[in-house]
């Protein structure tokens, strides 16, 4: 009754609100309609002009942001490892007072205040400070880690704004670039900057390579970390060093809001591809540094779009592919490997039910196979099969030669009833085996890597078979 | 600065948009799920931006319910690609959000040539020009903003007092919920559309930023002060009203004490929860630094009391003297500056007696240290019998467990020990006091 | 009522008989609290040299805890623990630490090689790589273990068992003298579970000591060649033959005791009255 009762509240909330609708939200006097004009493609020559390298500037922002989406895509390898993917999101939020503050500092010191190195110091020091009191809020109080990122990412980054709206209203100084921190803007990049952005780019990944297998069995294994004399804490604390300064550094060319994708979003990407953590390593940052680099060219030809949204753009359709082509895990590979996986369990289970009928009948003779037949309705009654996997399973055995396929029946081939027999047999191991050492441990052999189930299955069974004949 | 009508509404905006988000964000953080109001305020980008393709114009049903769809298809993602990419919840949230957002940024670029609607409006909204946008209601002219926001308000509210008992306990145990029949994925989705809703209707006035403060402190800054969860709505909830009024006054008042230009409400409100979050961190009575604090010292004192006492108790044991401040000092094992004020306060309440330099113990004072020492031989004796180990280790955690006064213990230690006269190391147990 | 046991002087007489040095493991009086909540109280212990040793005890009895704690993993609130006669700080080397099957990331992506070369990065150092020679004598234990056929194979495609002879390997990469096992046979059929046995066995018939947290009572007897038991504090330790006594077994599972359970929770409320 109740139920229906909020039931027939909610549908009658929703009925009404389209009806408020000319009330409430009546086109407002206040918003003008701007003029209306077409979104201009780049022209051919500009599209020359960027492909080709032409300009040094062109040049050399490019291979910034490229550096740094390959610092990135690195670095974020041992960030999503270590599960800490979203601590790269309220890190690069809290980093906005800081600019704002040391932007405010330099006007006050008497210059322009638009010193990059000054202002990613600032940063540095905020998003450290972040870290502090995400730290803090998780060890001292009684709220979870979620609550601690969010609490540091929603209030630094207001007290951010807050200062931005201050710097806006100041006299002095322009404060026009500062918000591009934000949304990120290659274009108003300075060659001096790419050239900070290069270095400390280049500085971030000459230390993640150095200290690779440190950082390797941290993400790993804390426990056995700490119980092997590492500190964990001082490797954390150089870990958040390395993923602080690859989020500042990016903070021009992505933005703060999306920086946090290029941490996140290329490790991801590769482990559809791979299992091996260096091939993860290369792949990850490969894929940071294509999405660097083809975001920062096309927000260079389209100079209205932001940078960042681009960048990450890029990258998101590259995590796209990966996750349905990814040769390791990839949704299709999964798919496949299901669906054969399948059909091996339909032919199998056919070739037992033949083999069990074929057994039962005294007409049935080994040498001689071909005269003997086994009707579909037979077969369908001996096992509950649903008509459609009955027919999948003849269709795939008779494909793959184990089975010859008439009107009325089933004929075993030479090699489909060696198969069969081989099922068989192995199907009466397998239920002794059970019956001997009823215990789990089978489950834990991963369906869809069916290899394994085959070594570890031939293992078993041969010392099986042994057991059984002594 | 005169308070003026605008201040009124501005502010109003501000208390309606933070409660809205502050009704909700609760259930966030003890779902333990509290980026994801971060990440839906981002992600609704996209389903504004093609809400406004579709019907050109800034906020109309349309967008209200493409601001829902997508804070449900962000939901729904985040998890697929958690179950089905081996991905962790942080990371497939955040492959979710910042792909939705720069898809809402590059489509709302492109929007922004034909109608305002700019990246940074989106931010920091601007409750600064609420009131050049308003609409009669009635016979009062309220601004829209108002009107939106508290529509939505009301909707929050009556979404949790509908489904407080079903909220309850799919936040608090989802499987058990779901064992008992309640749909706990229905209520999540429902939370999120909540959610993307409340983001949207607070994006234009008030800005986004507020969405994700609100939506998270207020309710943090409650949790540390209660375990009941009705009454942790109500205190966000008054949290909430709290960061919105000293946001604004702070915004207007704050920057030109420095002299600074005034500043945007919106950034202060956040700033403001951030602050009162900061404050009860410390002084909240149950879980706060500074009644941990406080609580330690206390026992901390009465442990070195305690401690006092046994020693000159132990001294008269032996020689019926009593002890010299030296004496005590060798066996005292906290900081000596605890001493002295023990001493003192022991010398107030009567419990010792100076004696040139010896202090002995009063009657009051001896019964005590009996009680004391009593709890100590029997806790050696106990443990003991039920440890195997040297008998002369029992010395140091009895002195530790000597300071339960708890009733309940204290008397099935005397029942277990009615019959022993002396402990392991053959001293003798004093007998239970009279009273 | 106390029933006043004589203080055995046998019992804890190894102090004075046997060098120090010659102990794998001593624990001497160790309390170790959660929160200020003993969850061990004043355990004292003797690991004997080239054993299988077990510590069995009901959930929560502290037996992980324990294995934790002589690992330094957790605050000690009081005690110490010396591996051969120093402290664990100076012969850390000498451990090897099979960590519970719950508590690693088995997605991550490394292969059985790796996890095994893991245990030599230490030895390796900072900054260096991992050369072709580490990769060889990590190979060499995996076929100690068993496991060759399966080094390229990514941790999580391992059954239960592989997984286990695979961490057994890394500690045998450390060159360990001590392993200390967390529950090595949690997920493991009766099967595997004896070709993990064997192994083991083999082990510490070269002298190597091994801890393990074991849960079985039943095979306890047949693995292991000393038994410590737990429950908050050591009920009893030595051969399984004399230690697993129904007297002893009684205490160790026969419910908490209340009066020691109520005291940790006073003493971790001591503070918040």
């Amino acid at each position: 009754m109740k139920k229906k009762l909020y039931f027939l509240l909610l549908s009658f909330a929703i009925l009404l609100l389209p009806s408020l609708n000319p009330l409430l939200f009546s086109e407002p006097s206040s918003l003008v309609l701007k003029h209306q004009h077409n979104f201009d493609w780049p022209s051919s020559e500009d599209f020359l002009r960027i492909i080709s390298l032409r300009d040094y500037n062109t040049r050399i922002v490019l291979l910034g942001t490229m550096l740094f989406g390959f610092a990135s895509g690195m670095i974020g390898v041992f960030v999503t490892l270590r599960k800490r993917a979203l601590v790269g999101d309220a890190v690069s939020h809290a980093s906005l007072p800081g600019v704002v503050i040391a932007f405010i500092f330099m006007v006050s010191l008497g210059g322009t205040g638009k010193f990059l190195p000054g202002l990613l110091a600032g940063a540095l020091i905020s998003s450290f400070i972040g870290v502090g009191v995400i730290l803090l809020v998780r060890n001292y109080t009684r709220l979870h880690e979620d609550a601690a990122l969010g609490i540091v990412l929603s209030v630094f980054f207001g007290f951010g704004v807050a200062l931005l709206g201050i710097t806006q209203k100041m006299k002095e100084g322009n404060s026009a670039g500062l918000d591009s921190f934000i949304y990120g803007k290659t274009a108003s990049m300075l060659i001096s900057d790419a050239w900070l952005i290069l270095v400390s780019a280049f500085v971030v990944l000459i230390l993640s390579v150095m200290f690779f297998k440190e950082f390797t069995i941290l993400c790993f294994d804390e426990e056995y970390t700490l119980a092997r004399g590492w500190s964990v804490f001082g490797l954390d604390l150089m870990m958040m060093f390395l993923t602080v300064g690859v989020t500042v550094v990016g903070l021009q060319a992505v933005g703060l809001i999306l920086v946090v994708a290029l941490l996140i979003i290329p490790p991801i990407s590769a482990r559809f591809w791979t299992s091996n953590l260096k091939k993860m390593f290369l792949i990850s940052s490969c894929l940071g540094a294509i999405s660097g680099i083809l975001g920062a060219a096309v927000s260079a030809l389209v100079p209205k779009l932001p940078a960042g949204a681009l960048i990450v753009l890029v990258c998101g359709i590259l995590f796209l592919v990966s996750l349905l082509f990814g040769s390791e895990s990839g949704m299709f590979i999964q798919l496949y490997r299901n669906l054969r996986f399948q059909y091996r369990i339909l032919i199998q289970n056919l070739l037992r039910s033949m083999y069990e009928i074929a057994n039962s009948k005294q007409s049935f003779k080994e040498d001689d196979l071909k005269s003997f037949m086994i009707d579909y309705e037979e077969l369908f009654n001996f096992r509950s099969w649903k008509k459609m996997s009955l027919m999948i399973a003849v269709e795939v055995s008779k494909f793959k030669n184990l089975v010859i396929k008439t009107k009325k029946g089933l004929i075993f081939t030479k090699s489909g009833y060696l198969e069969s027999v081989r099922i068989f047999r192995n199907h009466h191991l397998w239920e002794l085996y059970l019956l001997n050492y009823a215990g789990v441990g089978l489950g834990h052999v991963d369906h869809f890597v069916d290899d394994i189930e085959h070594i570890i299955e031939s293992k078993i069974l041969e010392e099986l078979g042994e057991e059984q004949r002594s | 600065m005169e308070w003026t009508v605008l201040d009124f509404w501005i502010v109003s905006a501000g208390i309606l948009a933070s409660l809205s988000c502050a009704l909700l964000g609760n259930f966030l953080i003890l779902k333990r799920m509290s980026m994801m109001g971060d990440a839906i305020s981002h992600s609704v980008l996209p389903g504004l931006a093609i809400a406004f393709f579709l019907t050109s114009s800034k906020a109309s049903f349309s967008m209200f319910l493409g601001a829902a769809v997508l804070g449900v298809v962000t939901s729904i993602l985040t998890q697929w690609i958690h179950k089905h990419g081996n991905v962790d919840q942080g990371a497939s949230m955040g492959v979710v959000f910042t792909i939705l957002f720069a898809i809402g940024l590059v489509l709302i670029v492109q929007a922004a040539d034909s109608v305002d609607l700019d990246p940074g409006c989106v931010l920091y909204g601007a409750v600064e020009y609420i009131a050049l946008d308003m609409i009669t209601f009635v016979d009062f002219e309220i601004p829209r903003a108002i009107v939106v926001l508290s529509l939505v308000f009301l909707l929050n509210s009556c979404f949790v007092l509908l489904f407080f008992k079903e909220l309850r306990i799919t936040t608090f145990d989802t499987q058990y919920a779901t064992s008992l029949g309640f749909n706990s994925d229905l209520m999540h989705y429902a939370l999120m559309g909540l959610i993307a809703i409340t983001v949207v209707a607070a994006f234009e006035s008030v800005g986004s930023i507020i969405v994700i403060a609100m939506l998270i402190v207020p309710g943090a800054t409650a949790y540390l002060l209660t375990d009941r969860l009705s009454l942790m709505i109500f205190l966000s909830m008054f949290f909430a009203i709290l960061s919105a009024v000293l946001g604004h006054f702070s915004a207007v008042y704050f920057p030109p004490f420095f002299g600074f230009p005034d500043t945007n409400t919106s950034g202060m409100m956040a700033t403001l929860s951030g602050v009162i979050f900061f404050v009860v961190v410390i002084v909240s009575p149950r879980y706060g630094l500074f009644s941990s604090l406080l609580n330690k010292m206390v026992t901390r004192f009465r442990v070195v009391q305690e401690d006092v006492l046994s020693i000159i108790f132990r001294s008269e044991e032996e020689n019926s003297l009593g002890a010299t401040k030296e004496h005590i000092l060798l066996y005292f094992i906290h900081h000596p500056l605890w001493l002295s004020i023990a001493m003192k306060f022991l010398e107030f309440n009567k419990k010792i007696n100076r004696r040139g330099n010896v202090y002995v113990l009063t009657a009051i004072g001896n019964s005590e240290s009996i009680t004391l020492m009593r709890s100590h031989r029997l806790w050696e004796s106990y443990l003991s019998t039920e440890i195997q180990a040297p008998h002369s280790h029992f010395h140091d955690t009895a002195d530790r467990l000597e300071h339960i006064h708890d009733a309940d213990i204290q008397e099935t230690l005397d029942l277990e020990g009615r019959d022993s006269e002396f402990d392991p190391s053959g001293k003798k147990i004093p007998p239970e006091s009279e009273d | 009522m106390f029933k006043l046991k004589k203080n055995n002087p046998e019992k804890f007489s190894f102090h004075m008989d046997e060098h120090p040095s010659d102990i794998p493991i001593a624990v001497h009086d160790l309390t170790v609290s959660y929160n200020r909540k003993p969850v061990l109280w004043d355990v004292d212990l003797n690991i004997p040299k080239g054993k299988l040793v077990a510590i069995v005890g009901p959930n929560g009895a502290g037996k992980s805890t324990l294995l934790k704690s002589i690992l330094h993993l957790i605050p000690i609130a009081s005690g110490a623990v010396k591996i051969y006669g120093r402290t664990f700080k100076k012969n850390k080397h000498l451990i090897g630490y099979v960590p519970q099957r719950e508590s690693v990331d088995w997605s991550f992506p490394v292969n059985a090689l790796d996890t095994v070369v893991m245990g030599m990065y230490r030895k390796i150092g900072w900054c260096l790589p991992v050369l072709r020679r580490h990769k060889e004598f990590a190979m060499e234990c995996l076929r100690r273990v068993g496991m060759e056929d399966f080094y390229n194979r990514q941790i999580s495609q391992l059954s239960g068992g592989q997984q286990q002879r695979v961490f057994i390997a890394r500690a045998l990469a450390e060159r360990a003298e001590i392993f200390l096992m967390d529950e090595p046979f949690a997920g493991v059929d009766a099967r595997t579970e004896r070709a993990i046995v064997t192994l083991l066995k083999e082990i510490s018939s070269s002298g190597k000591t091994v801890l393990a947290v074991h849960h079985d009572l039943n095979t306890v007897r047949e693995y292991f060649d000393h038994v410590i038991l737990l429950n908050l504090r050591i009920i009893d330790s030595g051969s399984p033959d004399f230690v697993l006594t129904e007297e002893n077994l009684r205490r160790t599972y026969g419910g908490r005791l209340t009066l020691l359970d109520k005291a940790a929770t006073a003493l971790s409320n001591l503070d918040r009255e």
